[in-house]
């Protein structure tokens, strides 16, 4: 449940280099028993290897394993780049990460742009080990490199007035083809509260399994909150505006039934056109419980008091 | 009429090749990791997307054949059948993967969501038409296979409002397929009926030469 926290140091093995082979064994296995179904055969088997229905939520949650790194850098939701799960592994080459500036501005004593160098040096990045749930009902476990949002922060030196946090990724439909259409409204924007934001879950991540993060999972710089379904999670940000009323966010104003400024992950609250009861966890076949606040019980006490139905 | 046969034997060969190359490409695919990183969700839109295709391909044959290609039409059963096939793959992956053949879950799913209720139904009303499609049942039923059988316009618009309300954001590709299927339809209403109108019940034999057009049917 706990998240597994080390700081970066060249000595230790990296997760990159621990391979998570047993996964990996029992992958193939599930996908040559998902191919025999097509072709008419195996199925219930491959149901029963699976131990079948995972729904069951008084049993303990199911073990977390590493998710292939092949799976977080190809299956993407990233729709600057296109709105299929291939696109930005395929589209995101386009994105130049450097140079890259971060503008800081708002309810802050003091504004600037911060340089993704200076990012990289000023916050030592520290692995995280964290469950990903999107609002699509999959999820992953990734091994971030990054630093508490709130280090971020509090160099800029939030005023009393900062009640909100909001973030907005890159504007460039020549490197972000997917911004030529306007499936979503341009630029991609997020928000948070301003003491979630300062939860020291909460993280900005400039790398993934030991490596600087792939353009396709948000370079350099993405939000991670892990507690969150992976929409709020914004990538390749460019500005962090500290606001006192709460930001419009990109989903909640596509879709303002179906996704909202929270976004917590909650078994009990369904999307309006889907169960959020349970998930796949990548990697395997038939799904396991969704856990509230995707496990990390231990922010339930920001939102104590609220109606977690009304504000979702 | 050597060569008409051969012709239309050869047709009826590419046609069931092209119905289960779909199917192999999946199972070689999943054979060799080829599906991506959510394999069942995978499987679940290719086996959709192939039976909506097929399904489409079903109900082109009979406007085909009115605007004089005919080429199709004896073998509008089997693109039928083609697409039921993969209905049913798709049915299934969603019983054993997405709900692990819980049947609680199951009944949930279809009675609280849309897309799922959508699915679901087009499913059950293309069952009676897949289950009739034999020669003995055409014959036996008569006027009422015919009229049976107009079931399949519910399943097809089902069939899209399902895709369409999955679909998270971009509605591009659901549209696309509602867009033929609307051509489809009005096609069937503005082209007037060929002077052929085989009676439903005289389906004729094994190989021979024209196929039945019975009124109104898909």
């Amino acid at each position: 449940m706990t998240p597994l926290v080390r700081s970066e140091r060249p000595n230790e093995p990296r997760v990159a280099e621990i391979t998570p082979r047993g996964l990996w064994l029992r992958r193939r296995e599930f996908v040559s028993g998902a191919a025999a179904t097509v072709a008419g055969a195996a199925f219930f088997g491959a149901c029963s290897r699976e131990g079948g229905d995972a729904a069951n939520a008084n049993e303990a949650p199911p073990a977390d394993t590493l998710t292939p790194k092949q799976d977080a850098t190809r299956y993407n939701n990233f729709y600057e780049f296109g709105t299929e799960k291939t696109d930005p592994a395929k589209n995101a080459h386009l994105l130049r990460t450097r140079p890259w500036t971060i503008a800081v501005e708002g309810e802050v004593a003091k504004p600037g742009t911060i340089a993704i160098e200076d990012v990289l040096t000023a916050f030592p990045r520290q692995e995280r080990v964290y469950r990903l749930r999107c609002v699509e009902a999959w999820s992953m476990v990734i091994p971030w490199l990054g630093f508490p949002l709130g280090d971020f922060l509090r160099r800029f030196e939030p005023t009393s007035r900062a009640r909100y946090v909001a973030f907005e990724t890159l504007l460039d439909p020549e490197q972000m083809p997917g911004q030529k259409r306007p499936v979503l409204d341009w630029p991609y924007r997020e928000g948070l509260r301003i003491d979630e934001a300062m939860h020291p879950l909460a993280i900005f991540a400039t790398g993934m399994y030991g490596e600087d993060l792939p353009n396709q999972d948000g370079a350099p710089l993405r939000l991670v909150v892990p507690w969150k379904y992976g929409f709020k999670s914004i990538k390749s940000i460019v500005r962090v505006r500290l606001v006192e009323q709460e930001p419009m966010t990109t989903w909640s104003a596509s879709a303002p039934d179906e996704y909202g400024f929270y976004a917590n992950v909650n078994p009990a609250v369904d999307h309006p056109r889907w169960s959020q009861r349970r998930e796949r966890r990548i990697g395997e076949l038939t799904k396991r419980p969704t856990l509230p606040f995707n496990g990390y019980t231990e922010v339930a006490s920001l939102y104590t008091g609220m109606d977690l139905a009304k504000f979702f | 009429m050597a060569s008409a046969t051969r012709a239309r034997r050869a047709l009826g060969w590419a046609i069931w090749v092209a119905g289960v190359a779909p199917a192999l490409r999946l199972a070689w695919l999943g054979a060799h990791d080829g599906l991506g990183a959510n394999p069942i969700e995978e499987l679940e839109h290719q086996t959709g997307l192939t039976a909506l295709c097929l399904l489409l391909a079903t109900l082109a044959v009979t406007p085909l054949r009115r605007v004089g290609l005919a080429a199709l039409a004896p073998f509008r059963r089997r693109l039928g059948l083609l697409s039921f096939a993969y209905v049913l793959a798709h049915f299934s992956l969603w019983i054993g993967f997405d709900n692990g053949l819980d049947p609680a879950a199951i009944v949930e799913d279809i009675a609280k969501r849309p897309y799922v209720t959508a699915g679901f139904a087009a499913f059950v009303l293309l069952v009676p038409l897949a289950v009739t499609s034999t020669r003995g049942a055409v014959r036996r039923l008569g006027r009422r296979w015919v009229q049976l059988h107009r079931l399949v316009y519910p399943a097809a618009c089902l069939a899209v409002v399902h895709y369409l309300w999955l679909v998270k954001k971009d509605l591009r590709p659901p549209l696309e397929f509602a867009a033929v299927l609307a051509v489809l339809l009005v096609a069937r209403l503005v082209i007037p009926r060929s002077r052929a109108r085989a009676a439903p019940s005289r389906l004729p034999r094994k190989g021979a030469a024209s196929a039945p057009d019975p009124p109104g049917a898909a």
